[in-house]
C-alpha cells in the first residue's frame, strides 16, 4: 500500500468523495473544499472517515483528520476567532493542511477552507508513508 | 399505528450481522392510500424497516448505551415492490462502528427473491447531546424496541437461524 503513488492515492480519494457526497468525478479537484464546493455536511466528515479507512486499509482515530475537539474547545477559539495557542494546536494536528490564508484570519467561520481535497491526499499520504 | 416495520429477527450475531423478516398484510394502514387499488409496500419503508434491523444490530454493539440515530442513507436501491402476503427480509451488516458513528450495508429480498441493497450511516447520540437539546433518557431503544430485541433470545437465535 506504500508504494501508492499520489496520483493513486488521489484517484481513491476521488472515488471517496464521489461516493460519499454524491458529487460528479471532475468536481473533486485538490483545490475544492468539502464543505463549500462539495456540499459535505458534519455526517459526511464521518462517512469519509470510514470511506477512507476501507479504501486504504488504514485506521483514522478520532479527530486525527477533522479535528473537531480542537474547535470545540473554548480555550482555543474566543469570539469566533482561534487563539494563537488554539491555532498552534491546530496546526500541529493537521500537518497535512495548507494554514496560508487562515492563518492570516483565523475566524471559525472559515476554518473550512482547511478541508480541501488536497489536505485529505495529504493526509493519506502521510499515513501511508509512516505505515 | 406503532412505529415498528420488522416482526422479528431471525439472525443476530453481535457486531457482525443482524437479520429480520417483517410480513407484508392487507390490514396495514400505509397500504390503503399506497396506492389506492395497488397495495403495495412503499420504498421508503423498506428502507426504514432495513434501519430498525441495523440500528438495533449497531446498538447492541455498544451496550444500548447511546441513542442511535439514522444519519444518512448512503445508498439504497429498491427494486421491487412488496404487495400483501409477501415476505420481506432484511439481511444488516456492520461495515465501521466507532464511538461517533457506524455504518452498515444490507440486502432485502421479498419470498427470498433479491430485492435491493441499502447502506445507512447511524449516528451516536449519548448523554452529552442534551445540550442540543435531546431528552436525557434513551428514546431510541423504548420498550418497543427491547421486546424486538429479547424476542432474538426468545426465538433461540443464537448465531444464525436462517
Amino acid at each position: 500500500m506504500a508504494t501508492l503513488t499520489r496520483s493513486e492515492v488521489f484517484d481513491r480519494v476521488q472515488d471517496v468523495l464521489v461516493d460519499a457526497l454524491g458529487v460528479d468525478p471532475e468536481e473533486v479537484s485538490e483545490d475544492a473544499t468539502l464543505t463549500e464546493d462539495l456540499g459535505a455536511e458534519s455526517i459526511d466528515f464521518l462517512d469519509i472517515v470510514f470511506r477512507l479507512e476501507k479504501s486504504f486499509d488504514i485506521k483514522i482515530s478520532k479527530g486525527e483528520l477533522f479535528p473537531d475537539d480542537i474547535l470545540n474547545n473554548p480555550d482555543f477559539v474566543v469570539d469566533g476567532t482561534m487563539t494563537p495557542q488554539g491555532l498552534e494546536e491546530l496546526k500541529r494536528s493537521m500537518p497535512h493542511a495548507d494554514f496560508g490564508e487562515f492563518e492570516a484570519n483565523p475566524d471559525v467561520s472559515k476554518v473550512s477552507g482547511l478541508f480541501t481535497v488536497k489536505t485529505i491526499v495529504n493526509y493519506v499520504e502521510s499515513k501511508l508513508g509512516a505505515a | 399505528m406503532r412505529w415498528v416495520w420488522i416482526d422479528k429477527f431471525v439472525a443476530f450475531e453481535s457486531g457482525v450481522h443482524g437479520s429480520a423478516v417483517k410480513n407484508v398484510t392487507l390490514a396495514e394502514e400505509q397500504l390503503e392510500h399506497h396506492f389506492p387499488g395497488y397495495p403495495v409496500m412503499p420504498p421508503s419503508l423498506m428502507i426504514e424497516g432495513m434501519a430498525q434491523t441495523a440500528g438495533i444490530l449497531v446498538g447492541e454493539a455498544r451496550g444500548f448505551e447511546e441513542n442511535v440515530i439514522l444519519a444518512k442513507i448512503r445508498k439504497a436501491n429498491i427494486e421491487r415492490y412488496a404487495v400483501p402476503g409477501d415476505q420481506i427480509r432484511y439481511d444488516a451488516r456492520v461495515d465501521s462502528i466507532d464511538e461517533a458513528a457506524a455504518a452498515t450495508s444490507g440486502t432485502i429480498s421479498i419470498n427470498g427473491e433479491p430485492a435491493g441493497t441499502v447502506e445507512l450511516m447511524f449516528s451516536h447520540v449519548n448523554k452529552s447531546a442534551q445540550a442540543a437539546g435531546l431528552p436525557s433518557h434513551n428514546f431510541v431503544f423504548t420498550d418497543q424496541f427491547m421486546q424486538l430485541f429479547n424476542s432474538i433470545k426468545d426465538n433461540a437465535v443464537g448465531t444464525d437461524a436462517s
